[in-house]
């Protein structure tokens, strides 16, 4: 995973509350086993004229001009919510974006940024609103991990996120291989567990 | 240890403490992963891309349930032009690193909520997770269950751990009793009606009180699984005597001497007395009434016969639904016609569900031009159901009988209904296109589905009663 420390992009406002992950990755968009190639099926729905089609619908904000290259995308409350597809967070990925920012989202779809490179960051609506007031004239979008912060030219935005979030983001580092040098403790708790819950334990 | 009260969900999880990292995460022990096709196959897949191996195979399960068609002599081939290869990819990872399979051709398969507890999979005092935002079902028996997405899935399948913080706990209480006709189903729409769909976010929410003791095991999962619409991190109601009497001679259930130690530690998974909640709500059963959804979300629902919010248009996501699901703001939608029905879904096609839909089908006729379909939740749902008849009184009646899967609960490039069809449904999201392009779902419990089907229009039991 690439590490993500400090971001500087434009921000695409997508302020709909409530965008759930149909809507970021129709399931039709889903063809393959595999997280790739999916980029082409980000927000299908909006993106494209017609279901299933390819033909660009210049209203959608994706599709304008000032939204080309942007690392950051902004939502309304509960980002996220519906099926826990993980697509929809590799979808963003591969598409290119590596912030999402909204006043609240979908757990399972925060937690599945995280594992993927993305960060999930909360501000309140009207901050959102500030950011993608900025979005029209150009404003470039600070995103700086180490500090908790979003700025945007002369407003600073404190955001929260748990520190073990926060650190694999930064280093970019794989979760697996984190709690596997724990495997002496995981193993032992398993051996005395099935003492106690013999009942869980089936045979390998 | 943490001295003082606890609630069930804190007991659960301290069970389950592993160590608790630098960062103030905790590494949690998983007794059981499930994985489907849709979103197994990946994990497996990327696993075996990082050169890794499942560490308790014994303790993983998987079924096909998504892709795989409903259809009577179904095969590996799906309507979905690619879906194959998620099926065959599935069953050779599963093969491959010796998970337990349901296969298409298996009687113990169907949808992963529904199997699971056939099977005695999900246990009391369990963590179960699963690649799929429904999990939170089987909290219903007294485990935490919740969804993860697929790189936490390959994270249990390498390590059976997760890393996380211990979600806040929710405390939902329903005293009182439900009124005649009135389902665990309509009970879920009411209570996400009312907190809305971001209501318990990240909260792991216990439902308890009278009513939620009332309810039988299938009701429960009814109940729970409806909670992810409000954004939960689990659910969970605490054993008692009817999860036990369930789960006995399950398959994967403890047995004999086993069973009576388990039972005794069950027995002490409940919400200490002076437990504190982050967040509590109270409900009265008695103010439920059948529901039906009007607009995009769960939480756009209303008591049958109740009208669409007259406001609607001035608030933005509303007025978005009203517009896609077309209709009129302080107008009720019963009596809209429909197109199609669907009986199914791991909200509701368990047997306790078809048997109350077909004691209103029997003798009646499906309204001309309604497309009505019933899944069964699992092959033995299916079976059950065929051996006391149910599928006669759904087949004289005109509903298709299906082959066991999701089916047409979500669209996935597969089957679907006609774009913009008005369709009845006892599933659990009414999301734009997820019945198929441009469907319209209204959301409700089996019996409305039912009732609905023979009226040709949004109807109450009451009113095709005659
Ligand atoms: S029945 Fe529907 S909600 Fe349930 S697991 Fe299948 S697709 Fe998901």
């Amino acid at each position: 995973m690439t590490p993500l420390v400090t971001l500087e992009s434009r921000a695409v406002p997508l302020l709909r509350d409530n965008i759930d992950t149909d809507a970021i990755i129709p399931s039709r968009e889903m063809r393959s086993v595999s997280k790739d190639g999916l980029a082409d099926g980000l927000f299908a729905g909006w993106r494209y004229t017609a279901i299933g089609g390819r033909e660009i619908d210049p209203a959608f904000v994706l599709n304008q001009p000032e939204s080309k290259g942007a690392q950051i995308l902004l939502g309304g409350s509960n980002f996220g919510c519906g099926s826990s597809r993980e697509h929809a967070v590799w979808a963003l990925a591969e598409y290119g974006f590596r912030v999402v920012i909204a006043p609240s989202f979908s757990p399972i779809f925060q937690g599945n940024c995280i594992r993927n490179g993305i960060a999930p960051i909360v501000l309140p609506r009207e901050a959102v609103e500030a950011i993608a007031a900025g979005f029209a004239d150009g404003t470039p979008v600070t995103i700086d991990m180490p500090s908790c912060e979003v700025r945007m030219g002369l407003a600073v935005f404190p955001f929260s996120m748990e520190d073990e979030a926060r650190t694999m983001l930064i280093e970019g580092a794989d979760a697996i291989e984190l709690t596997l040098r724990h495997r002496a403790e995981i193993e032992g708790f398993f051996a005395r567990d099935a003492a106690v819950r013999p009942w869980i334990y089936l045979a390998d | 240890m943490t001295e003082g009260p606890l609630t069930l969900a804190e007991k659960i999880w301290s069970a389950h403490r592993v160590m608790t990292l630098e960062s103030g995460a905790e590494v949690i022990a998983i007794d059981r992963l499930l994985l489907h096709e849709r979103t197994g196959g990946v994990a497996l897949k990327s696993l075996e891309e990082a050169g890794r191996t499942v560490m308790h195979p014994s303790r993983v399960f998987a079924t096909m349930d998504h892709i795989v068609d409903t259809f009577p002599g179904r095969t590996d081939k799906t309507l979905m032009p690619t879906g194959t290869a998620f099926i065959v990819s599935t069953r050779e990872s599963a093969k491959r690193h010796g998970i337990t399979l349901f296969d298409i051709d298996d009687p113990r398969q169907g949808i992963v909520h529904v199997v699971s507890p056939e099977q005695g999979i999900i246990l009391p005092g369990a963590i179960l997770v699963c690649p799929d935002s429904h999990t939170c079902t089987q909290g219903a028996f007294g485990g935490l269950a919740w969804g993860i997405g697929s790189s936490e899935a390959e994270h249990v399948l390498a390590t059976m751990t997760l890393r996380m913080n211990r979600p806040p706990d929710m405390r939902v209480t329903i005293d009182g009793v439900l009124g005649e006709g009135v389902t665990a189903k309509d009970l879920a729409l009411h209570l996400i009606a009312a907190l809305g769909s971001n209501g318990a976010k990240g909260h792991i929410i216990e439902f308890a009180g009278s009513a939620v003791r009332a309810l039988d095991m299938e009701a429960r999962m009814t109940l729970c699984n409806m909670a992810t619409e409000m954004a939960c991190a689990g659910a969970v109601i605490a054993p008692d005597d009817k999860t036990f009497d369930w789960l006995e001679g399950r398959p994967y259930a403890p047995k004999g001497e086993v069973r009576e130690q388990a039972i005794a530690a069950w027995r002490a998974l409940y919400s200490d007395d002076g437990a504190v909640f982050a967040t509590e709500h109270r409900f009265d059963a008695a103010e439920v009434r059948p529901m039906v959804t009007w607009g995009n979300s769960p939480q756009h629902a209303a008591p049958l016969g109740a009208p669409v919010p007259a406001d609607a248009l001035s608030k933005a996501d509303q007025q978005r639904a009203v517009e896609y699901m077309a209709v009129t703001p302080g107008e009720p939608v019963e009596g809209l016609p429909i197109d199609a029905a669907f009986i199914g879904s791991c909200t509701n096609s368990r047997i306790s569900d078809l048997r109350r839909a077909a004691a209103i089908l029997k003798g009646r006729k499906v309204a001309e031009g309604v497309k009505a379909i019933c899944v069964p939740g699992s092959t033995q749902v299916k079976a059950a159901a065929e051996a006391e008849g149910l599928h006669e009184v759904f087949l004289d009646a005109g509903f298709e009988w299906r082959e066991a899967g999701c089916s047409m609960c979500f669209f996935a490039g597969g089957e679907s209904f006609a774009p913009e069809a008005r369709v009845i449904s006892s599933t659990n999201r009414n999301f734009e296109s997820r019945q198929g392009p441009n469907t319209r779902t209204h959301l409700a419990s089996p019996e409305t589905v039912a009732a609905s089907a023979i009226a040709g229009r949004i109807a109450l039991v009451s009113e095709i009663a005659a």
